[in-house]
């Protein structure tokens, strides 16, 4: 056992080590000295027990094994070691046997060789010496055939100077043959060809004189081709070919170039005309008749390309001459179409054939191009600049698609010179008027719809002042004197919520249409949506800046002015309108606002990131301007009551007035008014919170309550002994109760309001009850009145204290107002007020 | 800088009339008359001790009727006018020939007593008894002792004209002019024979339809006591003394009724003018069409508006919202850049300096809200005595006396 696993180890030895040496040449050249190698190294070398290491020592291990092994192990290992030996020594003999058999086959093989080399040394000197022979027969042949060589090279020169010679003499003869013909083509490549020859040889005499015809049937001929080129009747392949030989015959290119503009210009020059023929006529409606006689007469004067002008007449449309799309249409086919052939056969001509020939040379093409981009900028100014002036007349917002599609039409055919004329600034100056035309046109839109809301508001107005006339008629009978106001509310009721809803529901469709309207401009379909600003910049800061938000902005300022207008002069504006409006701008900071600009950003895909009003900055702009609204509409309403009382009060002589037998007439028309404010105000707001009251089922227990109460205070006020007692009583109310501020901010819902409005009205009624001074009976009548205001008031408000105090507070006034306080019973009162 | 605590008084009876008495330039001092329908009215005298932060007060008896409208004599201290109320109501006797003719009616209605009352409104020109100071001084917390009385100089009505609303005095004159408004009438009285007769030397009359009333007025100091500025409804007017011819109006000055009126003291074409609009207007009477400033911090109606005698900038409003409000107005005041201060002033010392530097451009500002009061505030006054000082009066008869913040009266001095 212990020898096999010793011979598996010498088998694992066998081929590990000169692995792990080549491993660690590697390793070594890779790391520099490696440490890990000498560890490996170290146990190898130093085991003297290892019977393959370097360093085995047969007596160390010999005694190691006798020491080690018992007798068992030691013959196992000892025939294990036999055995090995055995086979390493026939592995050895097979070994020789084999290497000896190679080295003789090898002998062999070189022998053969050296016999076969000494055959071929003798047939290559024989190849040697029959070469040598041809080389010397062929020296012999090119010797004797050299003279007669030399004689016929002669001959073919003078051949070829004499056919020179005869087509030189010739040329006139040839070139007045082609002037005929007019194969121009011909007779300017023939005298290209001999005019160098020409030139050289000016000095002899003969071919002066043919140098001398030939120029002078060259010039004729350059004439003739100039003619034709002025005419411009040709078709653009024969002008193309003038120029051509033009070019070839010297002419100066520049010049050349110049006629050839000028020329396009003339042409391009009429169509603008037709142009502006158009637009001429607009201004003066009146004058159209005449006007488009003119035009059609000017159009036919200018003697261009006309198979559009019978189109034109044949639409002779009442209001408006052509409209947009046709405009655009004509300007496309005419000038920008006949504009991009221009450019085509001038780059043809001067630019791409002179980057062939050797006209390159002499800087031709960028001459060439420079000429061409200043007339190509020029007209295209001027066609620009119509066309400007024809969208600046497009001002009906009616239908904004036929602009849309001409702007479009315009854009696109304005890529055609794009793609002839790369550098050039036309492009972008189409975009930029494009850009101008969108933002004209959403600007338009604002004021249309700014003009929209107007105008819905004032039929709201109309609509709440119909009825109210026949109500207002009706009350006056009844003897009010500032009854307007609330009547309105009286007979409105139905309409109020129905006219806040359509009023609402159309200027959101309103918004809607517009938005789809200016929504073409970015439509897939249309070239120049994808251009940066109509992805971005329109989006975000033209629809939605100065469109979506302006207009929100524009409600709420116009709602504001509505409340600082009608602040001094009583108020313009109907209550009604004023409530109407605070709940319009309500609804906007809840909902409305963030729906349009939801629908805003989603039909504009916004991508560009300018800063853009964020929507609580409108919602609290909306919030502040309903709070205007409805505090105005209290003070307004509150006012009107007061107005009531306070005349009522100042009128009337309350020393010597007779006892009171019933409510006064003012009282009961408060009560009526602020029944139908608060139907008013219930139709658009929400009910509120109250305090929790007195059962609110039982009218009685509540005026028994406050009566008790009243009758406290007036034992009180009423004692003359003790002048400092007066306003004890109210004082120590006041120091628990909280400062009423009178005409303070409202909340949004019903009960808010009217405690507003009653509070201002009865506010008013203590200040005027303090300037008079009261009878006994006096005092009784403002008993029994402030009794019935306590009996209908209470409901309407937040906090019944409030009502109760103030009413408190009046009695309590008057009471010291008074000559001869002596109130009235408590059931008598009742009595009255039930009595109505 | 603490400021000092307001100081608080209480009277007896409801109170809307209050005046500083203007002739007195060392002490600091107000005159209350006060509302009573039962007991005899009072003018209070009150005198407030800056030093140690106490009031004296000494009554005297005005037993005419309720004041509605007092004002003090700018040349003599003793000398004041008042509005009042006479009740009729003793003349109830005279009344029982009346009460026979009703007497069917009145006996069905179970009534004991008919009373056929006259409420009148009056102006005189009274005297304060010459030693009433030495006479409170003696017990002066013994409200038992029976106080003094006015002692009238004349009345200021005529059988034509009644109904006085206030009475004005020709401001730092010598005391013998007054103005009274009546009805729709004002009248140019002369005070002859120290002012124990007056006489009517000229008269104004508004005329235009329905019943028009004057419910205040101010006299201008301005163009040498030329002018005077009448309140009727919602319009303001400018009277020409010497012709006594209207020259100028302001319709519609508030939407609702004007209040009250004050001219500044140092531009002479700025008024101020308050209404039951709840806003507070500075007008430019020289264009009348647009107030040159308005304010709107009261939540009721505004009662009084004055101006500082010497620092226009400062106004003072009171409302029946029972606040009592402090604006400082630089911008339309005659200081609009602050106190101008001189070279030699600025090289005193590095303090001066240092407060230059912090010293912003003052703007239009509430300086405080006061809210002592309990009830409406109808009257409010300056004291002519300590331009910093200010008397405030609540219908339920308490009177505040409080200071400008202290913080403001040095930015103005410095």
């Amino acid at each position: 056992m212990d020898g096999e696993a010793v011979g598996s180890e010498a088998v694992s030895e066998d081929s590990g080590p000169g692995r792990r040496h080549r491993v660690h040449g590697m390793l070594k050249l890779y790391y520099g000295l490696n440490e890990e190698g000498k560890a490996e190294e170290q146990p190898e070398s130093l085991d003297p027990c290892d019977i393959n290491g370097p360093h085995f020592d047969p007596e160390l291990f010999l005694n190691k094994l006798r020491r080690e092994c018992s007798l068992a192990e030691l013959m196992d290992q000892e025939t294990c070691m036999v055995k090995q030996i055995r086979s390493l020594d026939s592995d050895m003999q097979t070994l020789v046997y084999e290497n000896y058999n190679k080295f003789i086959s090898a002998t062999d093989t070189i022998r053969k060789m050296k016999n076969d080399f000494k055959k071929m040394e003798d047939e290559m000197d024989c190849l040697s010496a029959n070469m040598a022979a041809i080389t010397e027969f062929s020296a012999r042949i090119s010797g004797t055939l050299q003279d007669q060589h030399a004689q016929i090279t002669k001959l073919s020169g003078v051949h070829t100077l004499l056919r020179k010679l005869q087509f030189l003499f010739e040329l006139p003869a040839r070139l007045n043959k082609c002037l005929e013909l007019q194969a121009y083509a011909q007779a300017v490549r023939s005298h290209r060809r001999a005019r160098c020859v020409l030139q050289q040889y000016s000095h002899l005499p003969s071919f002066k004189g043919i140098q001398d015809d030939c120029h002078a049937i060259m010039d004729k001929l350059a004439q003739e081709l100039r003619q034709k080129f002025r005419d411009g009747g040709s078709s653009a392949k024969d002008l193309s070919e003038c120029v051509e030989l033009l070019l070839q015959l010297d002419e100066p290119a520049e010049e050349l170039c110049d006629k050839f503009l000028s020329h396009a210009q003339s042409r391009l020059e009429s169509d603008l005309q037709g142009l502006e023929a158009e637009i001429r006529p607009y201004p003066s409606a009146s004058a159209m008749k005449d006007a488009s006689g003119h035009r059609l007469s000017s159009t036919a004067a200018a003697g261009s390309p006309t198979y559009n002008s019978p189109k034109t007449s044949t639409i002779p449309s009442p209001t408006s001459n052509t409209d947009i799309l046709e405009f655009i249409d004509r300007g496309c086919n005419e000038f920008v179409s006949s504009l991009c052939l221009v450019i085509t056969s001038y780059q043809e001509l001067f630019i791409n054939h002179a980057q062939k020939g050797e006209l390159a040379s002499k800087n031709i093409p960028q001459m060439a191009n420079g000429k061409l981009n200043a007339f190509v900028d020029d007209l295209a100014a001027r066609y620009f600049s119509l066309v400007e002036r024809r969208i600046q007349e497009e001002k009906g917002v009616a239908d904004n698609s036929l602009l849309v599609r001409a702007l479009d039409r315009f854009h696109r055919r304005l890529q055609a010179v794009t793609k002839l004329l790369p550098g050039s600034a036309v492009p972008n100056q189409g975009t930029e008027i494009v850009i101008r035309a969108a933002t004209e046109r959403v600007k338009q839109y604002l004021s249309a719809l700014q003009s929209f809301y107007m105008d819905s508001l004032t039929d709201v107005r109309q609509a709440l002042a119909t009825p109210r006339l026949s109500v207002a008629s009706a009350s006056v009978a009844g003897g009010g004197a500032h009854l307007g106001g609330p009547a309105s509310g009286r007979d409105a009721p139905n309409s109020l919520p129905e006219l806040l809803s359509s009023l609402s529901a159309s200027i959101l469709n309103q918004i809607k249409s517009v938005l789809a309207s200016v929504h073409l401009f970015t439509a897939k379909d249309i070239t120049f949506s994808n251009k940066p600003y109509f992805k971005g910049e329109f989006c975000s800061q033209g629809v939605r800046e100065s469109l979506v938000v302006s207009f929100i902005k524009f409600v709420c300022q116009s709602s504001r002015q509505f409340c600082e207008s009608a602040g001094d002069k009583g108020g313009s504006t109907p209550p009604a309108l004023l409530l109407l409006l605070s709940r319009l701008c309500l609804d906007y900071e809840t909902s409305t606002i963030s729906y349009i600009l939801t629908l805003t950003d989603e039909q504009f895909l916004v991508q560009h990131h300018s800063p853009v009003t964020p929507v609580t900055t409108l919602c609290a702009e909306a919030r502040e301007a309903a709070q205007k609204l409805l505090n105005h509409y209290v003070k307004v309403q509150g006012l009107i009551i007061s107005q009531m009382l306070r005349k009522s009060v100042e009128t009337r002589d309350w020393v010597n007035t007779i006892e009171p037998r019933n409510v006064r007439a003012v009282m009961k028309r408060v009560v009526e008014d602020t029944t139908s404010i608060d139907v008013q105000v219930g139709l658009l707001y929400e009910e509120g919170v109250r305090k929790a009251h007195s059962s609110d089922s039982s009218k009685r227990t509540f005026s028994v309550y406050s009566s008790s109460r009243q009758q406290a205070r007036y034992a009180a006020s009423y004692t003359p002994s003790a002048p400092m007692d007066t306003n004890l009583l109210s004082n120590i109310h006041k120091l628990f109760s909280e400062r009423i501020d009178i005409f303070s901010s409202v909340e949004f819902n019903k009960v808010s309001v009217m405690t507003g409005i009653i509070k201002i009205s009865l506010k008013t009624f203590l200040e005027c009850v303090r300037l008079r001074t009261f009878g006994r009976y006096g005092l009784q009548q403002i008993q029994v009145d402030c009794h019935y205001l306590q009996m209908y008031l209470w409901r309407f408000v937040s906090d019944e204290n409030l009502v109760h105090f103030m009413l408190d507070e009046i009695v309590g006034s008057s009471a010291h107002r008074c000559l001869d306080p002596a109130p009235m019973e408590q059931s008598v009162i009742e009595v009255i007020c039930e009595r109505g | 800088m603490e400021d000092d605590a307001p100081v608080i008084y209480g009277l007896e009876f409801q109170a809307r009339a209050l005046t500083a008495q203007t002739a007195e330039t060392d002490a600091i001092r107000f005159l209350v008359g006060t509302q009573s329908l039962k007991f005899d009215n009072q003018i209070h005298i009150i005198d407030f001790d800056d030093e140690n932060n106490i009031i004296n007060k000494n009554v005297l008896l005005h037993q005419a009727g309720e004041i509605w409208h007092i004002g003090a004599s700018p040349a003599d201290k003793a000398v004041l006018t008042t509005c009042y109320n006479k009740s009729e109501s003793y003349c109830f006797l005279l009344s029982l020939a009346p009460f026979t003719k009703l007497g069917s009616f009145a006996l069905s209605l179970s009534v004991s007593l008919s009373l056929d009352s006259r409420v009148v409104s009056c102006a005189a020109v009274w005297r304060m008894p010459s030693d009433w100071e030495t006479g409170s001084h003696e017990s002066p917390d013994d409200s038992a002792h029976n106080p003094q009385t006015l002692e009238l100089l004349c009345h200021l009505d005529d059988s034509a004209h009644s109904n006085a609303a206030c009475v004005l005095w020709e401001p730092m004159g010598d005391g013998k002019r007054v103005i009274s408004l009546a009805d729709n009438h004002a009248l140019l009285w002369d005070l002859q024979e120290s002012s124990t007769q007056a006489t009517v030397s000229s008269t104004a009359t508004l005329e235009g339809k329905g019943q028009l009333k004057f419910t205040s007025g101010k006299w201008s100091p301005h163009h040498n006591c030329s002018q005077l500025a009448t309140a009727n409804d919602t319009a303001i007017r400018g009277w020409d003394l010497r012709t006594m011819s209207q020259i100028y109006c302001i319709e519609n000055a508030h939407g609702q009724l004007v209040r009250d009126l004050d001219f500044n003291p140092n531009r002479q074409y700025y008024l101020a003018s308050c209404g039951d609009d709840c806003k507070v207007k500075f007008w430019d009477v020289r264009n009348v069409q647009e107030p040159v400033k308005s304010l709107e911090e009261h939540s009721h109606w505004v009662w009084s508006v004055r101006y500082n005698h010497s620092h226009d900038q400062l106004v003072l409003t009171a409302s029946s919202d029972s606040r009592l409000i402090l604006s400082n107005m630089v911008s339309i005041s005659s200081e609009p850049f602050g106190h101008l201060v001189d070279d030699e002033e600025l090289s005193e010392g590095e303090d001066n300096h240092q407060e230059d530097k912090s010293k912003e451009p003052l703007k239009d500002s509430v300086v405080s809200t006061y809210e002592e009061h309990e009830d409406s505030v109808y009257a409010a006054e300056w004291s002519s005595a300590d331009p910093w000082l200010f008397a405030s009066l609540s219908y339920d008869g308490r009177l505040v006396i409080n200071r400008v913040p202290r913080a403001l009266k040095y930015r103005i001095l410095l």
